[in-house]
């Protein structure tokens, strides 16, 4: 049996289980609310597992949603399911708003600033005539289908979990496309994914977006279930809350979400019981649990409660990618002369620091040129202004004829530029094809829209066809469903160069490619660049392997404290004696 | 608005603004030595404050009784996580997380109902709450010492939880205010000025003062601005990192407790009073940025300000008004600072 109908099956049992009426009403109504919960939980999931941005302000998305069904309904006589594509547009705005304030925030402000607005959302709610004041909102009528009202725990059970399977699908669909792997990217790879297209703040903000959806969701399904609406529901606490049973689950993972809502949820209905009587007085004393468990986990099991269940099942066979489909379709090359690449007096200061000081030389059509020089030379600071990761501070750099030192990575990647990092800068968790995939970001179009709907299949079959070839062009073809993560070293940096071909490059940044192969791997690598130049493709290569230079390189440019000390042909710069004065300290 | 009332709300001002410094100050080293985001520095106020009203009452406050109990947890805890067990250093520990809380708490016992007055209640309460710092540090966060800040601030929000309704199970759910330390006002020109205000403001300047002398003159305070410039430097050169993270932890907690004893006869204040004080020392840090103390009593001044006369104009909006000040100011700092990706 394969995946999908172990899935669907269960999945409708988990939907007929709480009809049967020997199922304690009890445990419904209390997974009525986990389901509700969960929601809210699958964004964070999205947004703080995967994308790396903590919220403590999602219950602020919640009352929006809420507050917007539960006014249209109540006060001016809306059908619920009218208000419903309200209720989301307002929380796609909020949250538009609001990212569009916040996203931008780097590392720990913008939980800071999540917090900031979860406390004003508490105040907004509870004071504004609008919203009913202190009273809230009374007599929000129930969902019903024609004459038949959704109102009973019972019934309500299929809503909910009808609209978590929806948020599931969707999240899913999302995770594994092009849009996804650019998300996937933001933790723990901007640096790089930037360099091959992506729009760091705007799949940011999209993320963000889309991770208040199914949190104004929730509200409008808890707006209906409840039948009343008080601000409390959706102050800072509850936001804590909500991230709670997304760290609890396990942050990084769809089902996390699911199960850190029901744990939660059904934890805290228990000690909400028993607590009270053990204090002697009404309290939320469940809180000193919850904080307790909350710094627990991250000692214990900083990845959540998911993954150690999941160790434990039988492992459903993965989705591996197979490979069925035509690869893109390279663009098309004109044959020009002159220089490609070409550098001019370029500066680069960091403080009094002169990394790089007036360096010119020029890249031809099909040409090899290796960039060597002692450590700190100032090398990977040239390739940085080149691939406009760090600008320049003075000088031109232009491509095919035009300047691109001011232009951002993303636009200098559109021009035909990609590049490999001396440091390594894959996306451990994702799978070593992903990776390589995220280097034709800019080849395909699909939106996010389309990934969710599922309608980007066939340009994913495409891209994924293109990876392959490039991944078998460098010799890893075999390794494609590992994570890139568990690969050596010297095998990264092939998987590197592989992501870079993958974006159809007229020109090569290779930093250090070959540091960490064996013998025999390097000289397929020299190979492989040697038929890259046969096809057209300029190469500018940094390494300290001088045998892989001389061998390979037409021509070489060394640098020593930020400047050039010569450039020649590799005979030419093997016999030069300013090179070999930086290189081995002068003769004595 | 008169001349009487702008002058009143500037006064209010800068007296709430004075102890937001304070709080900002604690949050600048706290984060800068060990990098958690101390969201829970506003319950060592909420504490000091509560212990101190109860001991005027003549109640052994509840606070004993936690320090005890966190006490006992970060000792089980040391030996669970395999602390030496070496005799002496067991000694040690016994005597620093078990004798010492006992001590105090069979001490509060016995002196709470007699009342001595107010300078020997002030010493028992900041006794009583400023150890609690390094032991929360050692329960929560020393074992996280290598997580991410993300990680780090989400364990602070756990404290927080845990904390806020301690005190709830301690103190209860009503108010309390406690006597002024000196019950008399002057008058200038029309304007009346509370002595406790004065207090307030000049025990702020003498704090800072001290504060800064201890990191400009002490081998101590020396070290722990090495840390907070360079971990791995200052490991190497044989600075404790460990210890440094609970010395800046009996700071903030000591700085809270200082607090909460000087506002405690200024406002009514509730078990989870002490959540939005420290938010709004927050603001003021992060004003600062979270790295320059100067800055962030500047911005604790403006925060205090902002805050009496929101207060003055919209009261139902008066902590929108003052948290949505710090919006601004993050996407400031923020534009400057280029993409970050986590280490």
């Amino acid at each position: 049996m394969d995946r999908r109908a172990i899935v669907a099956i269960a999945a409708l049992a988990f939907l007929i289980v709480p009809m049967l009426p020997f199922v304690p009403e009890f445990w419904v109504v209390l997974l009525d609310y986990a389901g509700i919960a969960a929601l809210v939980a699958l964004g964070l999931v999205l947004l703080t597992g995967v994308g790396g941005m903590t919220s403590f302000g999602q219950a602020a998305f919640v009352g929006m949603g809420a507050y917007t069904s539960g006014v249209l309904t109540a006060h001016y006589g809306v059908s619920p399911w009218l208000a419903l594509p309200v209720a989301l547009a307002v929380t796609g705005l909020g949250a538009l708003i609001l990212g569009a304030v916040t996203v931008r925030l780097s590392g720990h402000y913008l939980p800071l600033g999540t917090i900031a607005w979860g406390i004003s959302a508490f105040y907004v709610f509870g004071n504004l005539q609008l919203f009913g004041g202190h009273d809230g909102v009374t007599d929000i009528p129930p969902l019903s289908l024609g004459s038949f009202k959704l109102i009973g725990v019972r019934p309500y059970w299929t809503v909910v979990w009808v609209a978590v399977a929806l948020g599931v699908i969707s999240t899913q669909n999302l995770l594994h496309s092009r849009v996804g792997r650019a998300v996937r990217a933001l933790r723990q790879g901007a640096v790089a994914a930037e360099s091959f297209g992506v729009e760091i703040s705007r799949t940011k903000l999209m993320v963000f977006v889309f991770a208040a959806l199914p949190a104004g969701l929730a509200g409008w399904l808890y707006a209906h279930f409840q039948r009343s609406l008080g601000a409390s529901a959706f102050g800072l606490g509850a936001g804590i809350f909500y991230l709670l049973m997304a760290v609890v689950g396990g942050a990084g993972q769809i089902y996390g979400a699911l199960l850190g809502a029901g744990i939660v949820t059904v934890l805290r209905d228990v000690l909400q019981d028993w607590l009270p009587h053990i204090f002697g007085q009404v309290g939320n004393y469940e809180d000193i649990a919850f904080g307790i468990l909350l710094i627990a986990i991250l000692q214990i099991a900083r990845g959540g409660v998911w993954p150690l269940l999941a160790r434990l099942m039988p492992r459903l066979p993965s989705r591996p990618v197979t490979v069925s489909g035509e690869r893109l379709a390279p663009a098309p090359r004109v044959a020009r002369g002159g220089d490609l690449l070409a550098l001019s007096e370029v500066h680069k200061h960091f403080g009094g620091l002169a990394a790089v000081n007036g360096v010119s030389f020029a890249v031809g059509a099909s040409e090899i040129v290796a960039l060597i020089g002692p450590n700190g030379a100032g090398k990977s600071t040239l390739f940085n202004a080149v691939t406009g990761v760090v600008p320049a501070s003075g000088g031109d750099i232009s491509f095919a004829g035009a300047p691109i030192s001011a232009l951002s990575p993303q636009t200098i990647a559109r021009r035909g530029i990609a590049r490999t990092f001396q440091h390594v800068k894959l996306i451990p968790d994702l799978s070593v094809i992903e990776n390589v995939a995220l280097g034709a970001h800019i080849r395909g179009s699909a939106g996010i829209v389309r990934a969710i709907l599922g309608l980007d299949r066939a340009e994913e079959r495409h891209l994924f066809a293109e990876a392959t070839a490039q991944l078998a062009r460098v010799g890893l073809v075999a390794e494609m469903n590992r994570l890139a993560g568990e690969l050596a070293l010297g095998q990264m940096r092939l998987v590197e160069i592989a992501r870079a071909l993958c974006l159809d490059p007229a020109m090569l940044l290779l930093d250090e490619p070959a540091a960490g192969l064996r013998h025999l791997e390097k000289q397929a690598l020299a190979e492989l660049l040697r038929g890259l130049r046969a096809d057209g493709m300029s190469i500018l290569v940094v390494e300290h392997d001088m045998d892989f230079v001389m061998g390979l390189a037409d021509r070489i440019v060394v640098l020593d404290f930020g400047e050039k000390i010569a450039e020649g042909a590799p005979a030419t710069i093997r016999a030069h004696p300013a090179v070999i004065e930086a290189y081995l300290g002068g003769i004595a | 608005m008169d001349a009487t009332i702008l002058l009143s709300l500037i006064q209010d001002g800068i007296v709430n603004g004075a102890i937001y410094a304070l709080l900002a100050v604690a949050l600048v080293l706290v984060f800068a030595v060990t990098r958690v985001i101390l969201i829970p520095q506003g319950e060592f106020v909420a504490l000091a404050a509560l212990t101190l009203a109860q001991l005027q009452q003549g109640i052994p406050p509840g606070t004993a009784g936690l320090l005890v109990a966190l006490g006992a947890v970060a000792f089980v805890l040391d030996l669970l996580r395999g602390g030496s067990r070496a005799p002496r250093r067991l000694a040690r520990r016994a005597l620093i997380d078990l004798a010492i809380p006992i001590a105090l708490f069979e001490l509060t016992r016995r002196v709470a109902p007699l009342q001595l007055g107010p300078v020997a209640e002030i010493a028992l309460t900041f006794l009583l709450v400023a150890p609690m710092g390094p032991l929360i540090y050692r329960i929560a966060f020393e074992p996280l010492a290598d997580a991410s800040i993300l990680v780090l601030l989400i364990a602070a929000v756990g404290v927080h939880l845990a904390l806020t309704v301690l005190g709830l199970t301690f103190f209860g759910a009503e108010g309390f205010r406690a006597e002024p330390l000196l019950d008399f006002s002057l008058e200038f020109g029309g304007i009346t000025i509370q002595a406790q205000q004065i207090v307030v403001i000049g025990a702020s300047l003498l704090l800072m003062l001290g504060l800064y002398l201890f990191f400009e003159r002490t081998l101590q305070g020396k070290a722990l601005r090495a840390v907070a410039v360079n971990r791995t430097g200052a490991r190497l050169v044989g600075i404790p990192i460990a210890a440094s993270g609970q010395t800046a932890f009996a700071l903030a907690a000591g700085i809270g407790a200082i607090s909460g004893i000087l506002i405690a006869p200024v406002t009514m204040l509730y078990y989870d009073s002490g959540f939005l004080i420290g938010l709004k020392g927050f603001v003021a840090a992060i004003i600062g940025g979270l790295g320059s103390y100067p800055l962030a009593v500047a911005g604790a001044l403006g925060v205090g300000l902002v805050q009496s006369f929101a207060a003055f104009w919209t009261s139902t909006f008066m902590e929108v008004v003052v948290f949505m000040l710090v919006i601004p100011v993050l996407m400031l700092r923020s534009f400057r600072a280029g993409p970050v990706e986590e280490e």
